[in-house]
């Protein structure tokens, strides 16, 4: 027990040293973690031989990462995305594995070793370039959509990679390992099926992936519904990591990829209303066990292998990059990314990536590539992605400014960039400000913990996601780092203050607008940042009492600038008793002071209502108050 | 009739030193179809002497301060109202600014002096052709003309009034690359206003201030000739 202790607390806190230092040097997390298992592995040693079963158990974090990525993946989205999905993602896929296997097969390699290689230097750093874009404002620029095309379109097809992998296994190596594995003590693995004749195969096989279509589709709802109502949240937790589980072990007891499985249930859940709570939920796992599976891969770098090969490895790493980008530059030019679009385009995508290790990992475990020259590789898919953060500083310090002449030179076309709306809380509040947004074509993004109240929106076609809006993590995964607004509306008054207070301070960048119980409640959403916030009474109360007016016979008009004036003066009332109730102490927010200046606020409105025309000092009735009598003959 | 040789007179820029400051009350209630007076309006905007106000976005529901407005009018020289021409007339917010603010004993009146001095002048854009805006075409009346009643109301108050300053045939303008001049004249007029270097005695005759704003004519012969443009 002591010795798993000491291990966990050594990897933890390589992790919580390094991880935190590369993304300030501006490298990425993915990059921290290679580092962390660099310096407990093969620099100080302080870790050895339990890497490779530790780096089993971590690959399950790819998994989960597939099944993220399939949550992120609504069918129509991909249906819209078809033509850059398929055709820049497609060619570039199929161009640089081309190529690449090419290369390798010049260099003396076997054929299905060549194309394993061109497989997996076919794929790009989706962790790193992503989060690049993000961290340097580059999302939303034509280079930046069209890399992210490219990337979806690889995680993509890393599945397929999976499944084909074990078919390029060379038949050498798997008698040697037959052979050591003998020696050793000889495990079978859990199967059914075995011992079934190849039609019988293929049958389980298809009813698995029928299965977990058809149960993702029509139980998992009731289902989520049946635990969400519980209101307990780690049980929501159990459920997602259920889920998840449950279909890998499916699909090992089938003999096929888990990562397919998960990847599946999460593009058949990617519509459902649980989709935020199942991310955040299953993101902190996804999280801790790739950054141990990256650890591994860097505690398991050979320096000995590197230090005499130098110029082999830094000579592929340039070669494999040049290449890369030189396919990226083609396509960018077919599908006519012009410019600096054009740089950023070719620049962000020449590395390898993470997936790169996972398959490399793999194809170890089935025999596919001989283990030297899976050192060499991962060396080489670790140093390209050890160059990324160069190339993005060499696109802006080089490449940008060249550029930004000839875009400053094309003047007034205003592009309002528009960011989402999440709304926290879509009960009778939410639900209204939601409904206007969405008319005039916001984008938002509906969040509450009611599951009926979930469930009735989506009858009625209003998308809204269960979830606890004042967590953190949902509020991550439901995109607040790029939202430009959110709406509290949650019935909880304690809770909305606490999300104000904690989103304002995290994100200072988000517009915060509050709904409010009453003055107080306003008073208190207010001192916690909220950018404005409205009563949920006062205007409606305001309405009914304009409409009371006009059926006693007041004229319409005369009750609109009423009703206009009571709330100017309301409003500079409001003002006054807000900055008394901020000097007031905590426990006496109401203390006899605040009460006696809200009396004479109330009679200061009753004033303005009743005063008379033609005094123009007045802050109430002033508008079309007529010149005095007889003043036609003061002019002549 | 007049023939203003030297238009921006320097004589008055010695004679009164002292910079203006402008007051813009922009009204255009569709700004998101906009294709001439946003450019107008933006531009304004970077000059630091006129105080640009967008008067449909800062009274969306027609509640006018009309404490704020007099204020705005009391601390500049020069009021420039800048509207798409509606119908002969202003858009509906300027006549509501124009019932409110210009109060009886503000304005005018026995003590209604607040505006004594200052300079006026409306920039708008028309639909029509210049051509149509004269005796013989479709509207009959020149721009000048039918702005008559803010001509008066600039009289009343005490304002020098100054003619308009116009761009016919908004609809086309952008795509008959008619804009970028305009905005050239735009801020010559700004600047000008700014420096007080234009004297309203020598524009009485004028259908529209255009002319003297571009720097190619130099000697315009007849300032009611628009027959070349």
């Amino acid at each position: 027990m002591t010795a798993y202790f000491i291990q966990a607390f050594i990897y933890l806190a390589a992790a919580v040293i390094a991880v935190p230092l590369a993304k300030k040097l501006g490298l990425g997390s993915v990059l921290g973690y290679l580092i962390a298992g660099v310096i407990i592995g093969p620099v100080w040693g302080i870790v050895g031989e339990e890497t490779v079963t530790i780096q089993h158990f971590a690959e399950f974090g790819v998994v989960m990462m597939l099944f993220l990525v399939g949550l992120e993946l609504q069918p129509q989205m991909l249906w819209q995305m078809r033509n850059r999905l398929l055709g820049l993602g497609g060619l570039q896929v199929g161009l640089t594995c081309l190529l690449i296997s090419c290369a390798a097969f010049a260099f003396n390699q076997p054929l299905s070793v060549a194309l394993a290689i061109g497989l997996i230097f076919s794929l790009s750093s989706t962790a790193i370039v992503l989060q690049t874009f993000n961290e340097k404002g580059l999302t939303k620029t034509e280079g930046g959509n069209n890399a992210f095309s490219v990337l979806l379109m690889q995680d993509i097809a890393v599945i397929p990679m999976l499944a084909f992998m074990p078919m390029l296994a060379m038949p050498e190596l798997v008698e040697a390992a037959k052979g050591l594995e003998q020696a050793a003590e000889h495990h079978e693995e859990l199967s059914l099926v075995a011992g079934l004749p190849t039609w019988g195969y293929a049958l389980a096989i298809l009813g698995s992936i029928t299965g977990v279509i058809v149960l993702g589709h029509f139980l998992s709802r009731p289902l989520f519904h049946y635990v969400a109502s519980s209101g307990l949240r780690e049980i929501f937790v159990a459920m997602a990591l259920l889920l998840v589980i449950g279909i890998a072990a499916l699909m090992s007891l089938v003999g096929l990829s888990p990562a397919l499985g998960t990847f599946l249930a999460g593009v058949v859940l990617a519509n459902s209303e649980f989709r935020h709570e199942l991310e955040s939920n299953i993101e902190p796992f996804k999280g801790l066990l790739l950054g141990l599976f990256f650890i591994t891969v860097g505690a398991s770098i050979d320096f000995a292998v590197l230090s005499e090969n130098v110029a082999l490895i830094l000579g592929l790493t340039l070669g494999v990059m040049l290449l890369k980008a030189g396919v990226l530059w083609l396509l960018a030019i077919i599908f006519k990314i012009a410019d600096s679009n054009r740089w950023l385009f070719a620049l962000s995508l020449a590395q390898a990536g993470e997936f790169g290790f996972v398959l490399l990992s793999f194809t170890l475990q089935h025999h596919v590539i001989p283990p030297p020259i899976i050192t060499i590789l991962q060396l080489v898919v670790a140093i390209s992605m050890f160059l990324t953060p160069l190339l993005f500083i060499f696109y802006e310090k080089f490449v940008v400014p060249r550029h930004q002449k000839a875009a400053d030179e094309q003047a007034f076309d205003e592009i309002v960039e528009q960011g989402k709306v999440i709304i926290a809380g879509i009960g009778r509040f939410g639900q209204i400000v939601n409904r206007l947004l969405v008319a005039n074509g916001v984008k938002t993004v509906v969040l509450d913990y009611e599951v009926g109240q979930v469930e009735n929106l989506r009858k009625v076609n209003i998308k809204s996601y269960f979830g606890d809006a004042t967590r953190p993590e949902l509020l991550h995964t439901a995109g607040i780092e790029d939202a430009s607004m959110l709406v509290v509306a949650i019935d909880n008054k304690e809770a909305a203050k606490e999300l104000v207070h904690y989103v304002k301070h995290t994100y200072p960048k988000v517009t915060v607008l509050a709904r409010a119980f009453d003055k107080g409640h306003s008073y208190e959403l207010r001192h916690a940042g909220a950018d404005e916030t409205v009563n949920e009474t006062y205007h409606s109360a305001l309405q009914l009492g304009v409409v009371a007016m006009k059926d006693l016979g007041i004229h319409p008009f005369y009750v609109e600038q009423k009703r206009q004036t009571f709330v100017k003066v309301e409003q500079e009332a409001s003002e006054e008793l807000f900055q008394k109730w901020l000097t007031g102490s905590d426990g006496q927010k109401f203390d006899p002071s605040y009460r006696k200046l809200f009396m004479q606020l109330e009679s200061n409105i009753k004033e303005a209502m009743q005063r008379e025309r033609g005094d123009k000092h007045d802050s109430g009735e002033r508008g079309w108050t007529p010149p005095p009598k007889g003043y036609e003959d003061g002019f002549d | 009739m007049a023939s203003p040789t030297n238009h921006l007179s320097s004589e008055r820029v010695q004679q009164t030193p002292s910079k203006k400051r402008i007051l813009l009350l922009f009204a255009h209630p569709s700004m998101h179809r906009s294709e001439a007076n946003r450019p107008l309006f933006h531009k304004a905007q970077d000059f630091d002497f006129v105080t640009a106000v967008d008067l449909y976005a800062e009274y969306p529901t027609f509640e006018i301060n009309i404490e704020r407005e007099q204020q705005r009018l009391l601390s500049h020289d020069v009021v420039i109202f800048q509207f798409p021409f509606y119908w002969y007339s202003t858009p509906s917010i300027l006549k509501e600014w124009q019932d409110l603010v210009l109060e009886y004993n503000f304005a005018y009146g026995q003590n209604g002096t607040a505006l004594h001095g200052k300079t006026f002048i409306c920039a708008i854009t028309a639909g029509g052709k210049e051509d149509a805006y004269r005796a013989q075409g479709y509207n009959h009346f020149t721009v000048r003309e039918l702005l008559q009643p803010l001509e008066q109301t600039a009289m009343l108050t005490g304002m020098h009034y100054l003619p308009p300053f116009a761009l016919f045939a908004s609809r086309s303008a952008a795509e008959q690359h008619r804009l970028a001049q305009h905005l050239e004249c735009w801020s010559t007029l700004l600047t000008a206003l700014h420096n007080d270097d234009i004297d309203p005695a020598l524009t009485s005759e004028l259908v529209t201030i255009n002319d003297l704003l571009l720097p190619s004519k130099s000697l315009p012969t007849d300032a009611m000739d628009k027959g070349d443009s």
